[in-house]
């Protein structure tokens, strides 16, 4: 089914690998901006679709593209309340700096 | 089975979507000075679920919407464990949530669409149903936290467990992924006869496995995933605290049974190995950081994540009777929880949070009969007879004994009695300290009624746990676990 040189199962799996540690690096190396983490948080989402529809075209099975689409739209939902909750943290402290939250000692 | 829609397998969840929408609209005409209209609509909604669901209770297992929802004994069982922690949960709140303004529709609203998310990890029998449910719930909860919204340390808690929760999330989703390639299906039947035929695990699926463990561990609250726990619980409204550390750990036990062993039973091996190191670190970590707390939000939070650790000590055993020792501890944890926060939140009043040791200073000269309520509730947690907590932690150790992880057993022997120095120094406080806060106690009869129950109930389940612990095991035995 594949053309000689197309992209095999593989590629895509690497993408997605990769796609999803950049995303882990953005989320624990970030130390700067709050707005940066979400972005963090939706490329984890995209490299879990790739996942998925990889795997869907791989294994001739709709389920997989099927579930991306409730990914997409919970990521939306996701985004929505995270972006509510930024606006809140910046009303009420006046930054949104991940350092200079610090009032709950983790 | 397969194949209808068979509607009724998820009539509780229609009830409890339905009605909640109806409240969100109801509460518009409700004007500000009678929100107890909503308040109670909320509670008639969660009394009605309970009784649907008991009215449709049967022994045998449903399948509704293609394959999407399952309607077990234990998904029944474990709804209405749910329904009645969310009505306590309201009944102790209610003069916390007023003095707080806290008592609105969309925190009721939303406290609803939680508990229907909940509902949706239970009965979920398919990866995308789970999944739906977990981000319902979790969604609900962010909004919870920052319920208070002129609050720094609400929002700072709210954002913390968004991030932390959103990549939980992810990590859980990448599993599945890898799981959904290696068996071809995202229905939880399929997989698992799928994994049954594999002689030995495929590495991408044991990758996979890793991702799902991570992802469920952190609902869970388990040691290394805990780090969102003391500060949600200290940062959010203590009546929101109350919700988290109740209901959503009965939801997150169901879907972690319903995917390590409805799923991927046939890799128990891979799993076990994993959970093993994960319940150590949570029983010793949780027990001796909580010792050095003040702060008895913190405190509780610790204990959740030490409790989480021995519950997960009878589920590595991954066997029918490790799972209702689990089952069992789940249930009994979140009865006293449930209490302890209860009286917590009495404590508070306008404008003061008891939320520090020193609060708890002489309660028993301020009010003799909550002392002692709060003393069966440290009993509880410490594990000492005749108190529930004691046949909890009994049975979990005794399944992880019979499976032959004694040095498990003495493991979770040793920090449970590293942890009773920090429960019973509360009883020390209470009974042999000077008060320092004198106000007068003041409580909702209802409130007070609902929690002398609860708190009761800790001893009279303590004396005669036959019953439940019977109750655990039939129910897991009538949906097929393992």
């Amino acid at each position: 089914m594949a053309l000689p040189g197309a992209p095999s199962l593989a590629h895509y799996l690497v993408l997605g690998a990769i796609l999803f540690a950049i995303s882990m690096a953005g989320i624990f190396l970030n130390r700067r901006n709050v707005i940066v983490m979400l972005m963090a948080i939706e490329l984890m989402l995209l490299a879990v679709n790739l996942n998925f529809i990889a795997f869907s075209r791989y294994l001739d099975d709709m389920a997989g593209q099927v579930f991306v689409f409730f990914i997409l739209t919970v990521a939306a939902a996701e985004s929505a309340i995270g972006l509510a909750i930024l606006v809140l943290l910046f009303r009420n402290t006046g930054t949104i700096d991940v350092e200079a939250q610090g009032r709950l000692r983790g | 089975m397969l194949g209808q829609l068979n509607y009724w397998a998820a009539l509780p969840e229609i009830v409890i979507l339905a009605a909640a929408s109806l409240i969100l609209l109801i509460d518009l005409f409700v004007p500000e000075d009678r929100k107890y209209v909503t308040y109670w609509l909320t509670q008639l909604t969660l009394l009605v679920a309970t009784c649907v669901t008991l009215t449709t209770l049967r022994a045998t297992t449903i399948h509704g919407y293609n394959g999407m929802v399952v309607d077990d004994m234990l998904a029944d069982f474990l709804r209405i464990s749910c329904f009645i922690a969310v009505s306590l949960m309201l009944f102790y709140s209610r003069s916390y949530m007023a003095a707080r303004g806290l008592l609105r529709g969309d925190v009721l609203v939303l406290t609803l669409f939680s508990l229907l998310g909940m509902q949706v990890m239970i009965t979920g029998s398919n990866f995308l149903t789970l999944y739906l449910g977990l981000e319902l719930m979790s969604l609900s909860l962010y909004a919870l936290v920052a319920a208070q919204r002129d609050h720094p340390r609400g929002a700072e808690a709210s954002m913390k467990y968004f991030v932390l929760s959103a990549l939980a999330s992810g990590m859980l989703l990448y599993g599945l992924s890898m799981l959904y390639g290696t068996t071809g299906s995202l229905d939880l039947d399929t997989v698992a006869r799928a994994v049954f035929g594999h002689h030995e695990s495929p590495l991408l699926m044991t990758f996979g496995l890793v991702f799902v463990v991570s992802g469920l561990a952190f609902k869970l609250a388990l040691v290394p995933y805990h780090m969102w726990v003391p500060d949600v619980f200290d940062g959010a409204p203590t009546s929101v605290t109350l919700l988290i550390a109740t209901a959503p750990d009965i939801a997150a036990f169901a879907m972690t049974l319903r995917i390590l062993s409805g799923a991927m039973q046939g890799a128990a091996f891979d799993w076990q190995g994993m959970l093993i190191v994960l319940c150590v670190l949570s029983m010793v970590l949780g027990n001796l950081i909580a010792i050095a707390q003040v702060n008895i939000k913190r405190m509780l939070a610790y204990s959740t994540i030490a409790n989480m650790g021995y519950m997960a000590l009878g589920f590595l055993t991954a066997n029918r009777y490790g799972f209702s020792a689990a089952l069992f501890y789940i249930i009994a944890y979140v009865l006293t929880s449930l209490a302890s926060w209860g009286i917590v939140l009495l404590l508070s009043r306008q404008g003061f949070e008891a939320d520090r040791l020193d609060d708890f200073k002489g309660l028993n000269a301020r009010s003799p009969w909550w002392a002692f309520m709060m003393l069966l509730v440290m009993f509880s947690l410490a594990g000492l007879p005749p108190t529930l907590g004691f046949y909890a932690k009994f049975v979990v150790i005794e399944a992880a004994i019979n499976d032959g992880f004694v040095w498990l057993a003495v493991i979770a022997v040793v920090m449970s009695l590293i942890g009773a120095f920090y429960y019973l120094r509360v009883v020390k406080l209470m009974y042999f300290d000077a008060p320092v806060d004198t106000a007068p106690i003041t409580v909702r009869g209802d409130t007070a009624v609902t929690l002398s129950v609860n708190g009761l109930l800790l001893l009279i389940l303590g004396v005669l746990p036959q019953q439940l612990i019977g109750l655990c095991a039939i129910v897991l035995t009538q949906s097929n676990f393992p």
